[in-house]
């Protein structure tokens, strides 16, 4: 082999040796890190102090069942939500252009930020009670965010997130309706399928694949989400993420902080695992 | 026409328009909210139309304590974030755009399981890591985190991005007597360029809205969503206000750059 072959040959390990190196440093090891954290002593024997601590917390059954009651609630909402715009955005209605902007802006907004937006609308003082007044149906300002009626925290929270994190599903959707040749589509309204018969029995099917990535990667996601909860119920509802920050800022414990991270690893890698085999999602789909 | 086929087109447009009034809604109310007088913040009913507009809210929060000092933290934060993801992520996603070669599957799955892990798991060890050598607190650090989180997604678009510029270009300015560097820097590169900018406002986007990491690894250089994540417990509802619209308002501007890009996010290659 000449010289300028086996430079051609190594080019591209050497263009993603950089950023492989940085990925290593920057993510793989500091979760085997975080793994330590959570069972090693301050001695380096192994102990289950931490993971014992962390388990007779007050917090940590609420939050773990907090954590799936909204992950149950704000999944299917998004994927509904998300789907009936993809649909929209790609039948190429007047404006389709424009209606994938909107709905795509709140890609760019985080939780926090999703969370002060919609405690504008559920505050007391706020809009939702504005308009509810004004059309009649309560007589003075409801209070939707008191640890009194739970429910109604919940339900703010929902719609936060549902509101901010649909345009990734949205994004995901299109992405995977562009993927369906276009004749399908001519070969459904052929046949005399109407609009909802052709997204059941054509679209729907094909689908599949862009559904399943996004139902993972929006599961993934959605155990991450804190700041929106903060910000609509303060620290009186206890999520796993939650947990971490609390445990790390105020209590100044990173052993049990990086518990409660890996009870949330374990939390998305199960979910994950249950996805795959319940709904038969094949190995050669993850990787989309 | 029939009247079915119009009753059909009136649900389309119909439902078309309520689903972006409950996009465009919350940012409405919270633009009202930050231009309303501070004393307005506890009337009932509130305004839904922009009657009373007013500075003053936003004076108050700009005139916070460490807010602006925390605005410019992100931005420092943000520039330095592209810096490092575009160096370390462009070489990659050329490769992968380019060359055929034994672990490139490999490689993808490894960008694609990074991009996943929640911050939380990283920024915890790295926290206690960053105290030992000194980079606890600081821009730098939070940079560092942040291009890990936005070295996966800056691979991504801009292999993308490659296969769109013709290799045939460049091999042709090699057989006219450019190296291969040459070709990629004038060739390829200018023509990236677009997709390059693209990938660096996504970059940008994460960076600005990141706050788990930006939190745990900060005390006082706080960057913004961490400064207005710390202060939600004791601060008044005018400044929650400011802050979220402030936070949220450059989404507005990000996704029109960016709307040609976000297909190849998540779903393309």
């Amino acid at each position: 082999m000449s010289a300028r072959r086996w430079r051609e040959d190594a080019l591209p390990f050497a263009l993603l040796l950089p950023s492989v190196a940085y990925l290593a440093l920057l993510i793989l090891l500091p979760m085997f890190q975080a793994l330590l954290l959570a069972i090693q002593g301050d001695d380096g024997a192994l102990t289950t102090e931490h993971l014992q601590r962390m388990a007779n917390d007050v917090n940590f059954r609420d939050a773990i069942r907090n954590t799936l009651v909204l992950l149950v609630l704000i999944v299917p909402a998004q994927i509904v939500l998300a789907l009936v715009m993809a649909l929209l955005v790609h039948s190429r209605i007047k404006g389709h252009r424009w209606l994938l902007y909107i709905y795509a802006i709140p890609l760019a907004i985080s939780d926090l930020a999703a969370g002060i937006l919609w405690l504008s609308v559920f505050t007391q003082q706020g809009y939702l009670n504005t308009v509810l007044q004004g059309l009649g149906l309560i007589k003075g300002p409801i209070i939707f965010l008191s640890y009194e009626n739970i429910a109604l925290v919940f339900a703010a929270i929902v719609v936060a997130e549902s509101w901010r994190a649909t345009a990734l599903v949205l994004v995901i959707l299109i992405a995977g309706l562009q993927l369906i040749p276009r004749d399908y589509f001519e070969a459904a309204d052929l046949f005399g399928a109407n609009r909802i018969g052709r997204t059941i029995h054509v679209v729907l099917p094909l689908l599949r694949p862009s559904l399943q990535s996004a139902l993972i990667i929006r599961t993934i996601f959605a155990f991450t989400t804190f700041a929106a909860v903060f910000a609509l119920a303060g620290r009186n509802l206890p999520i796993v993420y939650g947990e971490a920050y609390n445990w790390y800022t105020l209590s100044r414990d990173s052993h049990v902080a990086a518990s409660y991270a890996l009870v949330l690893l374990l939390m998305a890698g199960t979910m994950t695992v249950f996805y795959l085999r319940v709904l038969g999602v094949g190995k050669e789909q993850l990787g989309r | 026409m029939t009247a079915r086929l119009i009753f059909d087109r009136i649900l389309v447009y119909g439902v078309a328009l309520i689903l972006a009034l409950w996009v465009l809604a919350p940012l409405y109310l919270i633009t009202i909210a930050a231009f309303s007088p501070q004393a307005t913040a506890y009337d009932f009913p509130k305004q839904l139309l922009p009657t009373t507009l007013s500075a003053e809210t936003m004076q108050f929060f700009l005139n916070s304590r460490g807010v602006v000092p925390s605005i410019i933290n992100s931005l420092v934060v943000a520039l330095l974030t592209i810096l490092i993801a575009l160096t370390l992520g462009t070489p990659a996603g050329y490769a992968l755009a380019r060359f055929r070669f034994r672990g490139r599957d490999a490689f993808s799955v490894l960008v694609l399981t990074t991009r996943m892990f929640p911050v939380a798991i990283l920024s915890i060890p790295l926290a206690v890591a960053f105290l030992r050598i000194g980079l606890y607190d600081s821009v730098a650090g939070v940079a560092l985190v942040h291009a890990a989180m936005a070295v996966p997604l800056v691979i991504i678009i801009t292999s993308g991005v490659f296969v769109g510029v013709s290799h045939e270009l460049e091999e042709a300015a090699q057989t006219l007597g450019c190296s291969r560097w040459s070709a990629f820097l004038r060739i390829a590169l200018p023509l990236a360029i677009p997709g390059l900018a693209a990938a660096a406002i996504f970059t940008f986007v994460i960076s600005w809205n990141e706050v788990f990491a930006a939190t745990i690894l900060t005390l006082r250089e706080r960057t913004f969503p961490a400064q207005v994540l710390t202060a939600l417990d004791q601060s008044l509802i005018t400044f929650k206000f400011a802050g979220g619209f402030v936070m949220a308002a450059p989404a507005i501007v990000f996704i029109f750059f960016m709307r040609r890009y976000l297909l190849n996010l998540w779903g393309g290659r």
